[in-house]
């Protein structure tokens, strides 16, 4: 077996190149598990952890570029105020020790239908960047680039640069559904992104089909429905509506942590409680209403 | 493969590590430092618990060829002093002797790093705070109260010793 430890950005690409089969390795909470339980013993590891490119993040024309190895504990606390829908979503991965460690990037490359960067990401229009060193750049949405169970869009050759998101334009929500507040893989979850410029609802449903996806009914029902111009109450018809529409959206699997049902049903109730805060959050926002979240 | 980096304040040398094996693996096995507890292997129990560049991480998860250059400290490190008369315990390990949260004592060691590392954060954790922290070590003996009433105990204790 070989360790492979580029120092920048363009020597990793060349050794992704060069071993294609060498595993990148950044956290190593996916990674090293297999590792000690010989699930597979790759011919190579490739240690991100030196290519200091992928910790940091910037904005880049008002976009938020976020390297592929900026672990969850930073992104919590540097971008949550930026990001509030993925940074609940980082504070339920596993534990602090795993959120010092474990990143989106390797989220991405794991691709678990269950991780839970994924909802938010898609929910807020994220794009992932990925280079080779031969083709260069590539800009995938987050929605295309989940393309099985544990599979995802890259080539052999590519590595995952970063992350694209806007700041939050408005109010964003996460939730899941597991058996204790920590360490815990969701049975499923579901994130929601309001965005009052472009009068559009964003969604994310994750671990309730083989790829982490939108529920694209939903979205339309819901952006049409909700009174965005007054930030008037919402009904508790369009409420049920977007929930039904969230649960029909899933296609869920019977398994050891949850059977279908129980997933389309929890969703059904996230997807109405997230709507509820987070449109609580939207009205709260008009000065002088003096409506906030307690309203709910 | 070779592994360059320092432990406990100590630069070290390893040689002959296997490329897919864990920091834990070869802090144990090859440099003589059992402090760190494997249980699980899979990041579950936080009983492999060590600072790493002075971030806790559970060793089992971190490959041995990822610490190159870098500072790893271990439960052994907590401590000043050299073994005998004139070591001193560091208050968190006093703390956990005192309040009686140590039973087998297999999950002590990552407890103490977590522990320590949180009270370094946040000098006067509340009770959330604390459970939040230690989320991540399992402890099959002692029910956790124990465990709270050495944290905390250990957090008045560094407070007094500020002032
Ligand atoms: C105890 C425990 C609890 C956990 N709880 C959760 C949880 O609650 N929610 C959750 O979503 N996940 C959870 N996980 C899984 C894991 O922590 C996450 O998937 C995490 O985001 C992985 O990040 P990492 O940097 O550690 O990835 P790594 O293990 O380093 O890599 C994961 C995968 O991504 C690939 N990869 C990494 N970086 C790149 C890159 N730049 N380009 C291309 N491929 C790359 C690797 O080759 C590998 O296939 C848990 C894991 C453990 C051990
Ligand atoms: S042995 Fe590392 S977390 Fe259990
Ligand atoms: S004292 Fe035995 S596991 Fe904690």
């Amino acid at each position: 077996m070989d360790f492979l430890r580029p120092l920048t950005w363009e020597d990793a690409l060349a050794a992704k190149a060069e071993h294609p089969d060498a595993v990148p390795i950044q956290g190593g909470t996916d990674v090293m598990v297999e590792m000690n339980f010989d699930v597979h013993r790759p011919p190579a590891l490739l240690d991100l952890n030196p290519v200091r490119e992928l910790t940091e993040w910037d904005g880049v024309d008002g976009r938020l570029r976020i390297g592929a190895g900026v672990p969850y504990v930073r992104l919590i606390e540097e971008l949550g105020d930026r990001l509030p829908g993925l940074a609940q979503a980082s504070r339920t991965v596993g534990s602090p020790q795993i959120r010092n460690r474990g990143t989106v990037g390797g989220n991405l490359g794991a691709a678990s239908p269950a991780g839970d960067s994924h909802p938010p990401l898609v929910a807020g229009d994220a794009v992932i960047e990925v280079e080779s060193a031969a083709r260069g750049t590539r800009m995938i949405p987050a929605t295309e680039f989940y393309t099985g169970v544990k599979r995802n869009a890259l080539e052999p050759d590519e590595l995952i640069r970063a992350f694209w998101t806007d700041p939050a334009p408005g109010p964003q929500y996460f939730s899941k559904i597991g058996t204790r507040n920590a360490m815990v893989i969701a049975v499923c979850s579901f994130a929601i992104a309001l965005n009052p410029e472009t009068r559009r609802v964003g969604t994310g449903v994750g671990s309730a089909a083989p790829t982490p996806r939108r529920a694209t009914a939903a979205e339309d029902f819901l952006s049409a429905e909700l009174d965005w111009e007054n930030r008037g109450p919402l009904s508790v018809s369009a409420a049920q509506r977007f929930a039904e529409l969230v649960k029909e959206a899933a296609s869920p699997i019977d398994d050891v942590r949850g059977t279908a049902d129980y997933r389309k049903h929890a969703l059904s109730v996230m997807a109405r409680r997230t709507l509820t805060w987070a449109w609580n959050d939207y009205r709260g926002a008009v000065p002088g209403t003096g409506e906030g979240k307690e309203a709910s | 493969m070779r592994v360059n980096f320092t432990v406990n304040g100590s630069k070290e040398t390893v040689d002959d590590v296997w490329e897919g094996e864990s920091l834990l693996y070869m802090l144990r096995e090859r440099m003589g430092l059992p402090g760190s507890k494997n249980a699980c292997e899979q990041g579950e129990c936080g009983s492999c618990t060590v600072y790493l560049d002075g971030v806790p991480a559970c060793s089992c998860l971190v490959a041995a060829g990822q610490v190159e250059g870098r500072e790893v400290r271990t439960v052994e490190g907590l401590a000043t002093g050299s073994t005998g008369s004139d070591q001193e315990l560091d208050p968190v390990q006093e703390a956990f002797v005192e309040a009686g949260a140590v039973q087998c004592g297999f999950c002590t060691p990552g407890l103490i790093v977590q522990s320590h590392d949180l009270i370094n954060r946040v000098p006067d954790p509340s009770d959330a705070e604390i459970r939040e922290a230690l989320a991540g070590n399992l402890c099959r003996c002692t029910g956790y109260e124990k465990i709270l009433d050495a944290v905390r105990l250990a957090a008045s204790r560094k407070a007094a010793a500020a002032k």
